[in-house]
């Protein structure tokens, strides 16, 4: 008997069933069609502006910087911006994600090439697909114009996040990723919670342990009635 | 790290750990986790009403786990992956080394796998003449000094930063010697910089997983360095290496899950990277592995269904029941002698090496239920150790000493005149003699006690002597 077969058999012995009774194959059936919600916390819920404010709050939270940009085409300034503030290289390494394609990077000093990375860029741009106000977390994607190795090689990351697709909660975000690419998801879905960090050494915190040291998030279309906060 | 257990020899190392200065002075750095989950939790007012949920899907997952697996597999082959079957430790390196045979790999990366320590995968691997390169900082310390890990997520808190700086200038001997490395900081640039070169160059990642969802054939990691996920985009192969018990149903069963892990662990809301990975890179994605496999192990788990220890299938890894564990705090996780310590490892390591040569880990506790108080999966600890007391005596394993005493104390306690009177003068005797420091840093018969901490006196008259004198009761 194949390993496969002797370990499902074994099981099944000790739950003494088949594998062929028909309430539990509907019980399966059922809960990964229908993928019901648990416990929500409160805490991401809201308006799309209580949502932005949480979601703002929580980056900072944890250790990433942040700036609001009033649209689009604001965004390359904001990130040459950044880079010159922090003492960086005017080098940028993005994908060529749409949202990111349609910004007019032209209208910067910055030196911009595309693709993914090889562990030679100093910093990178990504797009995520959406912010959760409850963890301050961005959700990023893979695909041809997204390369994962982008978020994880480069010293310095910048992400884009526009306001509209700041969601309350993981299960929101995987809602997005369910319409948008149905029952077969990207090969690498990114949750990013702030920069890199390690605790291993007596249990000391320090950023930029093997991905990046800084996070800076540019949120764009969120206009902030509060001053920028957390910057540089 | 080793597989080969040193659980039968726990009381010698628990002693060797309580008298090591060196760990007792690393050891105070795990007390932090404490007050860290504490106030994580404090601002998650939905927390206990989570636990109930995290709970109730792993026992629904577990009872339909035989169709939850084929599920998993059939969507892992669907996104162009492989699954692999493994019933045993054996089965699973050898699944490993044949894959990274046919493929000529040299050097392997990896994450942080506990199911990879529990496989002893590391040395299957240098056996072989392949490279295994930990990528985790802890893991990579650990690995430097071939050790184990001493705890499931801080695999080096029994390190300090001196050994590490020791450690680093001995074997990272192509940079300058006069370096300095006496911040923290700069001893993790070094490791930075040495492990990206690994990333770089790397014919296979080994992951662990922390879940497998069956909705989407998806792996998930959690880490907080990036190295999980260096791991397995860089190279070439991605192999995930997991128990069966990591499935979940859905990615909204895992979110569930996801809020009480790393609240549990360290106290941060969320790890800084939670990383879904599904199959091979796709015909247009510019990075990403060509290949995706995943090895599923048993290694004893159906055994545990249906059992008495069933509910520790449930056990998401999450360290807080030996951060919490004032037995832990005290010895660390060596002295536990296998892969998992604290109380998650005085339950799983019976199951998984046998009561014979890890029984003796479930006595390693108070009862003082914290543990059970911590857990997020709600996992009956306590009680799940007294189960295996109870099997260990049932089989003779207990001490003659153990056995004796107990059946001593039995026929005393059945005759409660004698107990009484014997308590009596006993307690009498001993406020007497200790009266004027109130404790005793020996006392016969009681070494293993006062070898290590002293037996305080007791005030002279017993507890129900006590009771009747201040209730006034009568008999």
């Amino acid at each position: 008997m194949s390993a496969r077969d002797e370990i499902l058999s074994h099981l099944r012995r000790s739950l003494h069933v088949t594998g062929k009774e028909a309430p539990r194959l509907a019980n399966v059936a059922s809960r990964i069609a229908g993928h019901p919600s648990g416990v929500i916390p409160a805490r991401g819920q809201g308006d799309a502006a209580a949502r932005l404010e949480t979601f703002r709050a929580e980056i900072l939270r944890a250790g990433a910087t942040l700036a609001d940009v009033a649209d689009a085409a604001e965004a390359p300034g904001e990130v040459a911006r950044y880079l010159r503030d922090a003492n960086l290289p005017a080098t940028l390494r993005r994908g060529d994600d749409e949202r990111l394609a349609a910004m007019p990077w032209g209208d910067t000093t910055l030196e911009v090439s595309k693709g993914a990375s090889d562990g030679r860029d100093l910093n990178a741009l990504s797009a995520a697909f959406a912010g959760i106000a409850e963890s301050g977390t961005l959700a990023l994607y893979s695909g041809k114009d997204n390369p994962t190795t982008l978020n994880f090689l480069p010293e310095n990351h910048i992400v884009v996040i526009f306001a509209d697709d700041v969601v309350g909660d993981l299960e929101a975000a995987f809602a997005r990723l369910r319409a948008k690419f149905g029952a077969v998801v990207p090969r690498t879905v990114n949750f990013v919670t702030g920069p890199s960090r390690s605790a291993d050494i007596e249990q000391t915190l320090l950023f930029g342990a093997h991905g990046p040291r800084r996070l800076h998030v540019v949120v764009v279309g969120g206009a902030s009635p509060l001053p920028l906060a957390g910057e540089g | 790290m080793s597989s080969v257990a040193t659980t039968p020899r726990f009381k010698l190392n628990a002693h060797e750990a309580l008298t090591d200065p060196r760990l007792q002075r690393a050891l105070v750095h795990a007390r932090n986790f404490v007050p860290r989950r504490a106030a994580a939790l404090e601002r998650l007012p939905e927390f206990e009403a989570l636990r109930d949920s995290a709970r109730d899907i792993k026992d629904h997952t577990l009872a339909h786990l035989d169709l939850y697996l084929e599920t998993y597999e059939r969507k892992v082959l669907e996104a162009g992956g492989h699954v692999h079957w493994a019933r045993d430790a054996a089965e699973a390196r050898q699944i490993f080394l044949d894959l990274a045979n046919a493929r000529g790999a040299k050097r392997v990366t990896k994450g942080k796998s506990m199911i990879s320590e529990e496989i002893g995968l590391n040395q299957a691997m240098e056996a072989a003449g392949i490279e295994a390169v930990e990528t985790d900082l802890g893991e990579y310390i650990i690995q430097l000094r071939n050790e184990a890990p001493s705890h499931i997520i801080a695999p080096a808190i029994h390190v300090t930063r001196d050994d590490v700086e020791a450690d680093f200038r001995k074997f990272h001997t192509d940079l300058p010697t006069d370096r300095d490395l006496a911040r923290p900081e700069q001893l993790l640039a070094e490791a930075r910089g040495v492990l990206r070169d690994k990333f770089l160059s790397a014919d296979i990642g080994v992951t662990g997983a922390n879940f497998l969802v069956a909705e989407t054939g998806t792996s998930i990691i959690v880490t907080n360095e990036g190295n999980g996920d260096l791991t397995q985009i860089l190279p070439k192969v991605h192999v995930v290496i997991a128990s069966l018990e990591k499935i979940v149903p859905t990615l909204e069963d895992a979110a569930q899950l996801l809020r009480v892990l790393a609240r549990s662990a360290t106290g941060q809301d969320m790890s800084v990277y939670t990383t879904l990975s599904t199959g091979p890179r796709r015909s247009d994605d510019p990075d990403g592995p060509e290949e995706y496999h995943v090895i599923l192990l048993d290694n004893g788990r159906t055994a545990m269904m249906g059992t008495p220890f069933e509910d520790m299938l449930r056990c998401i890894r999450c360290g807080a029941c030996m951060n919490h564990c004032p037995v832990y705090q005290q010895i660390g996780g060596h002295a536990y002698g296998w892969v998992y310590p604290g109380p998650m490892g005085a339950v799983l390591t019976p199951s998984l090496i046998g009561v014979a040569e890890g029984g003796q880990l479930p006595n390693a506790s108070t009862f003082c239920g914290r543990c059970e108080s911590v857990c997020p999966m709600r996992i009956p600890l306590p009680k799940m150790m007294r189960h295996w007391r109870e099997r260990e005596f049932e089989r003779g394993l207990t001490p003659a000493v153990v056995r004796y005493g107990l059946k001593a104390w039995a026929f005393l306690a059945t005759k409660p005149t004698l107990y009484r009177w014997l308590t009596d003068v006993n307690l009498r005797v001993l406020a007497l003699l200790g009266r004027k420091r109130g404790r005793f840093s020996w006392m016969p018969f009681v070494s293993a006690w006062t070898d290590t901490r002293d037996f305080p006196a007791p005030q002279g008259a017993t507890f129900q002597a006590q009771w009747r004198a201040r209730s006034g009761a009568t008999e």
